[in-house]
């Protein structure tokens, strides 16, 4: 009797499966702020991965405006949406629209920022195995001396997270006495001008004795190195950051900065795309390949949401040709001003 | 008003304004004690306040707002303001890192000519804004914001969202590293020239004063400005000449965006006060309808105070740029608040009217003192920022009510 039942259910959800792909799924996307380059290369790859299944594109911006993207969101569920993908641009303003979705039975997607709403499925990468992979190329460069942390904005709960991942590496160290941090500040608003200014501060308050530099992301790197170039230590003092900007890849290939932690963001959109496409579809959230409870730091109710936290990839001077290859960099952006036998092989 | 009798304040020369004398006064103490607090909290670290890496370090951090500060006090006195100052300097900053930059990122121009482009659009942008302030009619604090929205933008989208760089080394040469400044021998005839000028116009003045039977300090008080102008010429050459070149070992002299603000500040100063533009500006700031009615071009000197800001922000954009080595999408993003901020720390009434460069220039060492200072001591951003606006309105208020007892 209950094998006749389940068999009865997934029939039905066969025949919805078929009546939904006779008409075409619709997954509206919900941008935060367009404004920056780096969501039309997202874009491209939702767009991309969507039509190969058979599922069409609607999008709203809501220009950094958290009131604009409650109304956003309100507009695309009217509109008829089979899923939706959000890019938050404020993880608590955004709770009120999760929930009208949720009780119009629309699957919800948070894109690279966290919504503290177990309905919302969590895409992202991994923002502390991205901290583990800055610490730990610095560490192979230089296991023990004087550090120094260049974090995040502070108003940014990534930025506490990549800290997590980076102590989780050199905390051992530190407390080994191999490690000194002998300085540590916030980047208000990730701006290179202010990491620039910290570390020529951090630079004098310790007579230039730093012997490595965790940078958070390839802005802080690019102004902790122009510090560094000032005082002559540029190339000799390890530097790490993340996101792949094409002149800190260009700094790598120079042997000025020591990685750069690469997040392709087409494998993000490709993932959420399908994602969107499959809980649309009716597939349950932990069916999804990769998807695990992930815990929401610094929630005080303690909210777990279902998540795929993609991996990310150290670039260093090693294996510059992996960006070369995914079409992410030109070569000679990559290579501009690399000559000589210390290149790295891609610019040979 | 009457157009034969101005109001006090249109008519007056800042220069003759004891009140501003010991206002700056009462700013050169207060950067003194801050001064002082700081290298005393900093006593028990491997690197002090008053150390010449940390004053040199000071000198090219205050560069980018010290170049800003004098002309949004000339903004501010002609009873304006100019919002758009920090996204301006993103702009055309991009603007010149796209050019310059090698393809395919950017054009790969000669960066002098880049240089030229920027502050050519600098100077247009700000044209522009002047133009509908003073001609169509517009509130500059809308203009300006209209335009702290557009020149943003525009960055982004003619870097389409990307950052940009590595800059050319010639045009690194304006940011003061390690090329960027002009060695001890260079230093030291720059400071000594300033000095004697400086000097010499201090003595012909109290001299030509004299002889057409006019009042004059006491001796006593010009030989101990002579004392204290040779004293902070001297310490500064001092400062600059031992912060050690780590390749050649020798000391690197000042940096060129130092000298780049002080030429600004010099510049404006003179203009301020010995220019009939100068002039114009005060007396459009002090009374605008007095202004009009006395025959100053109150449309046409709006709008070239606006030219000049929109110049000086390309300027100070060509340094920032030129400090980072690459150019950023947000760079410039709230510059503008700290330039305001400096200007009023400097005693410049946002009412219009009154404001000199030079109190700008000592509000704007006092504004990136403090945050040298804190971030020296290791002080988190929050308590920083906390700080620093606690400063703003405490200069306010003191400002407020010494306007008031003027009055």
């Amino acid at each position: 009797m209950r094998n006749g039942w389940l068999g009865v259910l997934a029939l039905l959800a066969f025949a919805g499966g078929t009546w939904a792909q006779q008409r075409p799924l619709v997954v509206g996307v919900s941008w935060a702020n367009f404004q920056e380059e780096r969501w039309r290369r997202d874009e491209a790859a939702i767009k991309e991965q969507l039509a190969r299944m058979g599922a069409q594109y609607v999008s709203t911006d809501a220009q950094s405006s958290a009131e604009k993207q409650l109304n956003d969101v309100d507009s695309l569920i009217s509109r008829g949406v089979n899923a939706l993908i959000i890019l938050a641009w404020d993880k608590d303003a955004i709770l009120p629209a999760v929930q009208k979705a949720r009780a119009a039975g629309i699957p919800v997607v948070a894109y690279d920022r966290l919504i503290a709403d177990p309905y919302a499925f969590y895409i992202s990468f991994d923002n502390v195995e991205v901290g583990r992979q800055q610490a730990r190329a610095v560490y192979q460069v230089r296991p023990r001396g004087n550090y120094v942390f260049i974090l995040g904005a502070p108003t940014d709960p990534n930025a506490d997270l990549l800290h997590q991942g980076q102590l989780e590496i050199l905390q051992p160290a530190i407390d080994r006495g191999e490690i000194r941090v002998v300085g540590k500040q916030y980047t208000e608003g990730w701006r290179p001008e202010v990491a620039q200014r910290n570390m020529e501060q951090i630079l004098a308050a310790n007579r230039n004795q730093v012997d490595a530099v965790v940078a958070s992301n390839d802005g802080t790197a690019g102004g902790v190195i122009a510090a560094l170039a000032s005082v002559g230590l540029a190339g000799r003092v390890p530097v790490s950051g993340q996101d792949g900007d094409w002149p800190a890849l260009n700094r790598v290939a120079r042997g000025l900065q020591t990685v750069s932690v690469w997040k392709d963001a087409r494998e993000l959109g490709r993932r959420a795309a399908e994602i969107a496409v499959l809980l649309a579809r009716g597939t349950r959230p932990d069916q999804i390949l990769g998807a695990q409870r992930f815990r929401v730091p610094g929630d005080p109710r303690g909210t777990v949401v279902n998540a795929v936290l993609l991996r990310p990839i150290p670039i260093t001077r090693d294996n510059l040709h992996i960006v070369l290859e995914a079409g992410w960099i030109t070569k000679e952006a990559l290579c501009q001003g690399v000559s000589g036998p210390q290149a790295p092989a891609v610019c040979r | 008003m009457n157009a034969m009798y101005p109001s006090d304040k249109a008519g007056k020369s800042p220069r003759v304004d004891m009140g501003t004398y010991s206002q700056n006064a009462f700013l050169l103490v207060v950067l003194g004690l801050l001064w002082l607090i700081f290298h005393l909290m900093t006593l028990g670290q491997p690197g002090q306040f008053l150390s010449p890496q940390n004053l040199w370090n000071l000198s090219v951090q205050t560069a980018v707002v010290a170049i800003l500060v004098g002309g949004m006090v000339l903004v501010i006195v002609a009873r304006q303001i100019d919002l758009s100052v920090g996204s301006l300097l993103g702009f055309t900053g991009m603007a010149m890192a796209l050019l310059q930059a090698v393809p395919p990122i950017g054009q790969g121009w000669p960066w002098p000519l880049a240089l030229l482009v920027g502050l050519l659009l600098g100077a247009g942008a700000g044209l522009l804004q002047g133009y509908l302030i003073a001609y169509l009619g517009a509130p500059s604090f809308i203009v300006t914001m209209a335009g702290l929205l557009v020149f943003r933008n525009a960055a982004y989208l003619i870097a389409e969202g990307r950052t940009v760089g590595p800059l050319q080394d010639g045009f690194l040469i304006l940011g003061g590293g390690l090329q960027g400044s002009i060695g001890p021998f260079w230093s030291a005839v720059v400071t000594l020239l300033a000095l004697a000028y400086t000097l010499w116009a201090l003595w012909r003045g109290r001299w030509l004063r004299q002889r057409h039977g006019l009042s004059v300090r006491p001796f006593w008080v010009d030989l101990l400005i002579t004392l204290f102008l040779g004293l902070v010429f001297g310490s500064f050459l001092w400062v600059m000449n031992s912060f050690p070149h780590p390749v050649t070992g020798l000391g690197r002299g000042i940096p060129v965006p130092v000298l780049i603000a002080l030429g600004v500040l010099v510049l404006l100063h003179w203009v301020s006060q010995r220019t009939r533009f100068g002039r114009y500006v005060y007396a459009i700031g002090g009374n605008p309808e007095a202004a009009l009615l006395a025959g100053i071009p109150v449309r046409r000197v709006q709008v070239l105070v606006f030219g000049l800001m929109g110049s000086l922000a390309a300027l100070a954009g060509a340094v920032q740029a030129a400090r980072l080595a690459f150019v950023p999408t947000g760079m410039g993003t709230l510059l503008e608040l700290y330039v305001i901020a400096a200007a009023v720390v400097g005693g410049t009434s946002l009412a219009g009217g009154s404001g000199t460069i030079l109190g700008a220039a000592l509000g704007a060492l006092i504004m990136s003192s403090l945050q040298n200072g804190l971030v020296l001591m290791g002080v988190p951003t929050e308590w920083q920022n906390l700080i620093l606006g606690v400063v703003l309105v405490v200069a306010a208020v003191w400002n407020a009510r010494f306007h008031r007892r003027r009055i």
